[in-house]
């Protein structure tokens, strides 16, 4: 069978594909076919030819075989120093593989790829900061991943991911009418608190627009809330996009690149109508390193930057607390061990670590903020990045992997994890389901609300003429 | 024979190596594309030169980056070895006689005999643990190919032989006869094999010190702290 009706070469781009695929839980069957799925070799050697050019090549060849990126890898130290899952050889038992045989490799190998690319590898470049040539195994390990899914060897979570991006602009399915209700939806839930509170829709010429992670609106609206009274306090002039307000990008995850372009023009199509003058993504990690940081270089822009300037949200909370369009209540201030996680995708992979201490600096009471070790660029993944979190086959193997973050966590004795990010929110949120740390963890949002102080004109109206009793 | 082995050959091992690493270099730099590498080279020249400098800076000094300080011993020994493979050719005494000889280069600058042999043992001590390791580390094992073995010997060839001419054991011609010959089967394999990496570190490591420093760190005041 050269190829299979779930399990094939071919994205998934139609509402019917992706209901089959959703309808086959838990891809038994699309595993299943994926045991017999021809690899098209002529296909990947023309693929390599064309994108597998000098920088690659040349990592790929020069590596010494030395092993100092072994302890770099939080898969390898969290194994018991498995030597199978030093990032050397996983790259060149893979990748190299492929490039060395000019594309001339077969099922087996391509599935073995795929364990690799997303069990053991959540792509999140700290080897490549400990490989005196500079080798990035994290960037390596994410072409690999375009390389297999071009040939329909991805796992079935991410060709859904990818199908849904593809179909709604979005890693889930929220159409653009859905979005708005959500929001609205969210507004007038929120009346009786924060009078006057609104979610303005494609307000053209906003000095924000705001675009966030489907996960919001589909399962944590409240986040939207959140997010919309802290601008109500703040003072801003924002909106959100009715369209192209999804941030995230399975397709990237997924080695789509294809999928993940379109996703970005869509995003960069709302700046364009709605021409504001910043934009501000939601809490994410990989949603940022998507939109903002590779998403230029995927549509094409040769300043490798977005249309307009667009910021992380830790960069809007610094810059709001700073500039006191934010204040904190400092009696309100956490007063117990904190620690905060910092994300691969926008502290390693964009330098936001002074700003993330800025904002820790206001809102920790001092004396109570704990560095976890290491930290900042080279902290470890949160072991649950690049998708892997969402990918049932390789459930055991990221539990597993958990053990370093939750020794990181443990050894600063914080009770508290500030985690900025989806994805390291998420993976805390099940290590501490397996491992039983005793911690909370929390986006910043909530953290805010608790203690910024609300400005007298934006109370309800009750509530103000009490106090002046 | 002498005169062949430091005459013709020499000229041709000489055109093999520089020709051959030029290609090198000019092949990488001409595959670097800023879509596939998704690094705007060209749009942040200053930015790009500061972060490959810095990146190539750091890595080069001892302990001088992150990865170095993290793995003290293994510095040592990886500075040791290098620093003898680069400076006892380059600058003994006995090649700056040739140079003299032949070319009429008298002020090539050169260093003591008691250097060029404390540099040439460290180069052989720790050649053999880097061997030793490379067999005993299960991390270092499992990536460990005969090639890697092959290019160490290759590497080290010269240096057993110049020490042994140096210190006039016997059969004097034929160990300077094999310290000339291996010398330029280093020189000639360099291009052709991973040894390249004596350009290619500085391409490789100016690459990525571009990447971050115009791509990955270029919002933090401090840039990538390597």
């Amino acid at each position: 069978m050269p190829e299979g009706t779930l399990c094939n070469r071919q994205p998934v781009t139609t509402k019917e594909q992706l209901d089959a695929l959703l309808a086959d839980k838990t891809g038994k069957i699309y595993y299943e076919e994926m045991q017999h799925l021809e690899v098209d070799t002529e296909k990947l050697a023309e693929t390599l030819q064309a994108t597998c050019k000098s920088r690659l090549r040349t990592w790929l060849e020069i590596c010494a075989h030395c092993g100092l990126c072994a302890d770099s890898c939080f898969f390898y130290l969290a194994n018991g120093k498995d030597p199978t899952q030093v990032p050397a050889y996983k790259i060149q038992s893979t990748l190299g593989e492929i490039v060395r045989k000019n594309g001339q490799v077969d099922n087996a190998h391509m599935r073995y790829c795929m364990d690799v690319a997303w069990g053991k590898c959540t792509c999140c470049n700290r080897c490549g900061t400990f490989c005196p040539y500079g080798i990035d195994m994290g960037v390596m390990f994410s072409y690999l991943r375009g390389l297999c899914f071009s040939q329909g060897f991805v796992p079935w979570e991410l060709k859904i991911g990818s199908g849904m991006h593809r179909i709604f602009r979005a890693q889930m399915d929220v159409t653009p009418e859905d979005f708005v209700e959500t929001c609205e939806w969210m507004c007038e839930e929120q009346q009786d608190e924060w009078p006057g509170l609104e979610i303005p829709v494609d307000k053209v010429g906003a000095d924000i627009l705001y675009t966030c992670n489907a996960r919001e609106p589909k399962h944590y609206p409240e986040d939207i809330a959140e997010a919309a009274i802290l601008f109500h306090i703040a003072g801003e002039d924002w909106t959100v996009p009715s369209e192209g307000w999804d941030q995230t990008s399975l397709t990237m995850f997924a080695g789509d690149w294809e999928g993940a372009r379109l996703q970005v023009e869509g995003i960069y199509k709302a700046i364009e109508r709605l021409k504001p003058k910043r934009v501000l993504g939601t809490e994410c990690g990989h949603a940022h390193r998507a939109t903002v940081i590779e998403g230029p270089y995927w549509v094409g822009r040769e300043d490798g930057r977005p249309p307009v300037p667009y910021l992380h949200y830790t960069e809007w909370v610094a810059e709001a607390l700073r500039t006191g369009k934010l204040k904190i209540d400092p009696a309100k201030r956490i007063k117990e061990p904190v620690t905060l996680q910092d994300s691969c995708n926008y502290i390693r992979n964009y330098g936001l670590k002074e700003v993330t201490r800025e904002i820790i600096s206001y809102i920790v009471e001092p004396g109570y903020f704990v560095e976890m070790e290491p930290c900042k660029e080279y902290n470890f993944c949160c072991g649950g990045g690049g998708g892997l979190n969402g990918i049932g086959i390789y459930r055991q193997w990221r539990n597993i992997g958990f053990k370093v973050k939750r020794d990181q966590i443990k050894a600063t004795g914080a009770k508290l994890v500030i985690a900025p990010c989806h994805n390291c929110w998420d993976a805390i949120r099940d290590m501490e389901e397996i491992y039983e740390l005793g911690i909370r963890w929390s986006f910043l949002k909530p953290l805010l609300l608790k203690m910024v102080i609300i400005p007298e004109h934006l109370k309800p109206k009750e509530e103000a003429e009490e106090e002046e009793e | 024979m002498y005169q062949f082995i430091t005459g013709p050959l020499l000229w041709l091992t000489f055109i093999i190596f520089f020709g051959g690493l030029a290609f090198r270099v000019v092949w990488y730099i001409r595959g670097l594309d800023w879509r596939l590498d998704r690094v705007a080279y060209r749009a942040y020249p200053a930015l790009g030169l500061k972060g490959a400098l810095s990146s190539i800076i750091h890595w080069l000094i001892p302990y001088g980056s992150h990865g170095w300080r993290a793995k003290p011993l293994y510095t040592l020994v990886f500075f040791i070895f290098h620093a003898g493979l680069v400076v006892v050719p380059l600058f003994l005494a006995g090649h700056a006689v040739l140079l003299d000889e032949r070319w009429g280069i008298s002020w090539w600058p050169t260093i003591s005999m008691a250097l060029a042999d404390t540099l040439t043992i460290g180069v052989m001590v720790t050649a053999v643990i880097i061997l030793v390791r490379r067999l005993v580390l299960p991390e270092v094992r499992i990536l460990t190919t005969f090639y890697d073995i092959f290019l160490i010997l290759v590497s080290v060839a010269p240096f057993v032989t110049g020490f042994l001419v140096v210190h006039q054991v016997r059969d004097y011609t034929f160990w300077l006869y094999a310290h000339i010959l291996s010398g330029e089967l280093l020189l000639v394999l360099i291009p052709f094999t991973k040894l390249f990496h004596v350009v290619g570190f500085f391409l490789s490591r100016g690459q990525i010190g571009m990447d971050f420093g115009i791509k990955r760190a270029w919002k933090s005041r401090k840039g990538f702290a390597w």
